[in-house]
């Protein structure tokens, strides 16, 4: 159905206004629906104002950056190590045959999966949950990278050595640029599984951090707390997602070429 | 065209083998052709006749099997900037500038960027294309996209240029306009081209002489002379000298 354009905005504010007057409704009412219930879930208006407690307290900042911190370490070595060797493995049947069996037996242990074993590896619980992030993040961006060089188009490949152009020239003209596209989406996924990963380590092993600050709220029955963490999480794992994009576009402007030409 | 000009390729009983172990075929059987410098040559035949195989035989992007390919008495191994190649859909590389492509082969000689752009920007100019400098291919039309690569190869002055339907894709009047320009750049560049095509029109009007190829396994069933006088204008494609040949090109290929 056809409606005036500028109403669309209008459409889409009035649908999260919906929810958040029912989430008002059904906490203030401590609806119990039996097998779920909203008793102990705190109203919009506890959240805004334990938000803003939180956003006066000085622990914030020390939380903050320490999830950004451990974030970024772990997406930061999983896309250095995912990238290269996703460029050797999709370029190489020898190094497939090397270094891909043993990812692949790796891959289906979920990265949540590995914290035990990484409070025992590591001597810092630091270190152990910068690794936890970079299991998760490691696998969408290796794979993503072996797909995009796999799908480089031969002919491109073959018109580069035609035009002079030696293996090593053949990798940064060609295959990496001819990657990008897939290699930046791979970033972008494992940007997510980095914050999932990430906060479920800190709920377990952490003593600072967002995911930490979100389990503890529970354990001191800090309700609106909780749910201030849940909505921390998501904005910082959407935010540095868009980042992750945003500069991925900019660095591949010929996928958004301006109008066509003639 | 001087026998001193450099372009030479000696052909001798090549076989070409595509495909493993119970699939293996012969492709091209037992070809023999000498091709002198800045002769423009092109290949005619059926579709699957192992045109494209030949094609990049001499572009060393494909191993004989058996026999040589000499250029100018040297054996070749590999693809190297002396062949370039076009083939009928574009390899611009769609992340690189129209004058980054055609300055591409000058760059992997090490040449600095001021001096590669100064070379493209006329060999741009030279293909009608000044002005299109910073688009991306993909914000060009088929025919300007051909044109961009006929420049790119040029950028590398190579002594054989191998061409593989490179007009195959464009509609009638753009490909009788490609093919004046491609004869305008090859007498002024006057190097030796090999021009695959299944259009006998396109061919006839193009070549120096014509190859034609047998159904599979590819082998050359005739060597034909084409001296119609240069420079050629659409008028030719009229004359009963040209009817003629093409009717013997069209016996060749069975298609009359
Ligand atoms: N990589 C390959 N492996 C196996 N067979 C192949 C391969 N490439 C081509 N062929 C086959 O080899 C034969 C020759 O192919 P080629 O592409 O050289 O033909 P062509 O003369 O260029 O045809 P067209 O005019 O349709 O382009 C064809 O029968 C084709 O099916
Ligand atoms: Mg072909």
């Amino acid at each position: 159905m056809k409606y005036p354009r500028f109403k669309r905005p209008l459409l889409r504010a009035a649908s999260v206004g919906f929810y958040l007057i029912a989430w008002h409704l059904l906490s203030t009412q401590h609806v119990d629906l039996g097998i779920v219930t909203f008793q102990n879930v705190p109203t919009p208006g506890e959240v805004f104002a334990e938000g803003w407690n939180l956003l006066q307290s000085k622990k914030t900042l020390a939380h903050l950056t320490a999830s950004l911190s451990r974030v970024f370490g772990g997406f930061v070595l999983a896309g250095l190590v995912g990238i290269v060797l996703g460029l050797c493995i999709g370029s190489y049947h020898l190094a497939a045959d090397l270094l891909l069996p043993p990812l692949e037996l790796l891959r289906p242990i979920p990265a949540v999966a590995w914290i035990p074993l990484a409070i025992l590896m590591f001597p810092s619980t630091e270190l152990s949950m910068t690794y936890i992030t970079f299991t998760g993040a490691l696998f969408p961006i290796l794979l993503n990278t072996i797909h995009g060089v796999v799908g480089v188009d031969a002919r491109l490949l073959a018109s580069a050595r035609s035009l002079g152009a030696r293996q090593l020239a053949v990798f940064h003209e060609v295959i990496l640029p001819g990657a990008a596209q897939n290699i930046f989406t791979g970033l972008s996924i494992g940007m997510g599984t980095a914050w999932f990963c990430l906060v479920t380590a800190e709920m377990i092993a952490g003593q600072f951090g967002i995911g930490y600050y979100t389990w503890s709220a529970y354990t001191i029955q800090n309700y609106a707390g909780i749910v201030v963490g849940m909505l921390l999480i998501g904005g910082l794992g959407l935010l540095s997602s868009q980042l992750v994009k945003r500069l991925g576009q900019a660095l591949t402007p010929w996928h958004r070429p301006p109008a066509k030409a003639l | 065209m001087s026998h001193t000009e450099l372009g030479r390729v000696d052909i001798k009983d090549l076989s070409i083998t595509l495909g493993r172990g119970k699939q293996a075929f012969e492709a091209v059987q037992n070809v023999s052709v000498s091709i002198a410098p800045g002769e423009f040559i092109c290949l005619l035949g059926p579709s699957g006749c192992g045109k494209s195989t030949l094609l990049g035989a001499l572009a060393g992007h494909l191993p004989a099997s058996s026999g040589s390919i000499r250029v100018d008495a040297k054996s070749i191994s590999g693809p190297d900037s002396e062949r370039g190649i076009v083939f009928q859909q574009h390899t611009l590389f769609p992340w690189k500038s129209v004058i980054d492509n055609v300055a591409f082969g000058l760059k992997m000689q090490g040449i600095p960027r001021n001096v590669r752009h100064e070379q493209a920007r006329d060999l741009l100019k030279l293909v009608g294309l000044a002005g299109f400098e910073e688009h991306y291919p993909a914000q060009l039309s088929g025919g300007m996209q051909q044109r961009v690569e006929i420049a790119r190869v040029l950028i590398n002055s190579p002594k054989v240029i191998l061409m593989d339907e490179p007009f195959g894709a464009l509609d009638a009047q753009t490909r009788i306009m490609m093919q004046q320009l491609l004869l305008r750049v090859w007498e002024r560049f006057n190097t030796t081209i090999v021009f695959v095509t299944h259009d006998i029109d396109e061919a006839l009007f193009l070549a120096d002489r014509i190859l034609v190829m047998s159904a599979r396994p590819g082998r050359i069933i005739e060597n034909l002379a084409v001296d119609f006088q240069r420079p050629r204008d659409a008028e030719l494609l009229t004359s009963e000298a040209f009817m003629h040949l093409k009717r013997h090109c069209l016996q060749l290929l069975h298609l009359r």
